[in-house]
């Protein structure tokens, strides 16, 4: 792992995305729209102040998600992959530069999307905005090294593509956002036990519902970052220097 | 003033050039040897066998052609030469290490087929960004990358987007990423299609005097006509070599008057040979 390299491939992958004006406006505006439906969805009852918050971590996890798995896949196919692979970049470079140049983007959008969501929406929360945007943040950069993982297995963009709904609508399910992970199936709580939109759904409830969430919320974004981290690595470890 | 260049050359041998490896390759330059060494090289792509052994030798400080048809190998032989191909066995000793070695990768170019560069960014910006790539200090690289696109004949393009360029502009991009950082030895997959024949002649000027300054040059192509420009050609076909001579060398030892004959002739002798596509015949 070399800084250098790190930051060089973050400022590669962040002038793609200004170039591209409509992803940008894409990026910071859908959450937005989302949120905004949603609370409108539910005007005349209290339920948008228990999904607002859940919502908040998923939008961007699955959007980012989408956006960094298109993006690697698109270097493997072009050979821009393999050039770098026969320059002196190692792959932790290449990875960790992903998921800065994805991570910066991510705290842009979770920060609009929640300053929305409690000014604009008036979602009521219980807890500190700050925290609401720190797990947001981490969502999204969670949502982009997953994406950066699996993209590893998808040889064309119609795979890549449907491995949201595969990998990432039974989280959706699964999360305790329709149903309480308690009141779930036994063996589908333990398997949302496993899962790490579960604890970001966890962490954003008790934002929303209690005035003092810090230990909670710090131990889920603790499970959070261990996936953030697995990912990477699992990401890194897909890559080959050396192809078929 | 073979001093002078090997001096030369151990200084262009990259920003962080270790010791020995200079004198590797001085001691290589002296003799007159070789750049690239393949010894035996087996390549299986999905199950079929693409390269069922092949032996080789690419002299330093020359320029030298592969040339074949489309679908005999070579792609995969360049691959394997930058050490980014699976290879089932053999050995590929370049600038006397190992293929795709870590101390190689900023002393080894390689342009593929198609461009590999970023069409979503300017011209600037790509070469920028493999620049620091390779290493080149941040206070070098704007220098850098005008010399690398005055070499390709782009030198006001550097502003625009590379999705908008043509075929052919696209891929001196990819070309110019590799004369980056001066690298000893480019590995270029078929640089010159599609060009207009004053860019291509420029070019290959271009591949000569880098040659002349101690770089080694590997260059393939489907085009037998560009058979002329190389100081060594190497013919390859299903997996083998045919000829591994100087176009003069080959034309004299099948005594045809061009080269795409010269290839027919060597075909025909191999077909009728018990080992054919070894290159025997010719050695």
């Amino acid at each position: 792992m070399n800084a250098h390299l790190t930051w060089a491939t973050s400022a590669r992958v962040l002038r793609q995305i200004r170039h591209d004006r409509r992803t940008l406006a894409l990026l910071l505006v859908v959450p937005c729209l989302l949120l905004g439906l949603a609370a409108w969805v539910f005007d005349q009852t209290p339920i948008f102040d228990t999904v607002g918050g859940p919502l908040l971590g998923i939008f961007p996890f699955v959007i980012m998600f989408l956006l960094t798995s298109i993006v690697t896949l698109r270097e493997r196919q072009t050979g821009t992959m393999e050039r770098l692979f026969t320059m002196p970049l190692g792959k932790g470079d290449f990875v960790a530069g992903y998921a800065l140049a994805f991570g910066l983007l991510a705290t842009i959008q979770a920060a609009i999307a929640s300053l929305f969501a409690v000014w604009v929406l008036d979602l009521s929360i219980a807890g500190p905005v700050w925290m609401l945007i720190v797990v947001a943040v981490v969502d999204a950069v969670l949502g982009s090294v997953f994406g950066l993982f699996l993209s590893a297995f998808a040889a064309t963009e119609f795979q890549a593509v449907q491995f949201m709904p595969a990998f990432v609508l039974p989280q959706f399910f699964l999360c305790g956002l329709f149903v309480e992970r308690s009141d779930l199936p036994r063996a589908l709580e333990l398997l949302s036990d496993v899962l790490p939109l579960s604890y970001a759904v966890d962490a954003m409830k008790e934002i929303v519902s209690r005035t003092d969430p810090g230990t909670d919320v710090a131990g889920d974004l603790l499970i959070i970052l261990v996936f953030v981290v697995a990912s990477i690595a699992a990401g890194a470890a897909t890559l080959r220097r050396r192809t078929a | 003033m073979g001093n002078a260049r090997n001096v030369r050359n151990a200084q262009k041998a990259g920003h962080a050039p270790d010791q020995g490896q200079a004198d590797r390759d001085s001691r290589t330059d002296r003799a007159g040897g070789a750049a690239i060494r393949v010894q035996d090289l087996r390549v299986v792509r999905g199950g079929r066998v693409v390269i069922p052994g092949l032996s080789l030798d690419v002299p330093t400080g020359q320029v030298v052609g592969l040339l074949g048809p489309s679908g005999c190998g070579k792609t995969t032989l360049l691959r394997s030469i930058v050490g980014v191909q699976i290879v089932a066995s053999g050995t590929i000793q370049v600038l006397g290490q190992e293929a795709g070695s870590p101390g190689l990768r900023d002393r080894v170019a390689y342009v593929t087929q198609a461009a590999s560069v970023y069409p979503d960014l300017t011209v600037d910006e790509n070469l920028g960004y493999f620049a620091s790539v390779l290493g080149i200090e941040r206070r070098q690289v704007p220098g850098a990358v005008r010399k690398a696109l005055a070499a390709v004949d782009l030198a006001d393009r550097g502003q625009d987007r590379v999705g908008r360029l043509s075929g052919g502009q696209l891929s001196r991009v990819s070309l110019a990423v590799a004369l980056l950082g001066s690298p000893r030895v480019l590995v270029l997959d078929e640089p010159t299609v599609g060009l207009d024949p004053v860019l291509r002649r420029d070019l290959w000027d271009l591949f000569h005097r880098l040659a002349a300054a101690g770089a080694t040059l590997l260059v393939s192509s489907h085009v037998m006509d560009e058979a002329g420009r190389c100081d060594r050609l190497l013919l390859m076909r299903e997996g083998g070599l045919l000829a591994d001579d100087t176009l003069g060398g080959i034309l004299a030892a099948t005594g045809c008057s061009d080269i795409e004959s010269a290839f027919l002739h060597l075909v025909d002798t191999a077909a009728a040979a018990p080992r054919p596509g070894t290159g025997e015949e010719t050695r």
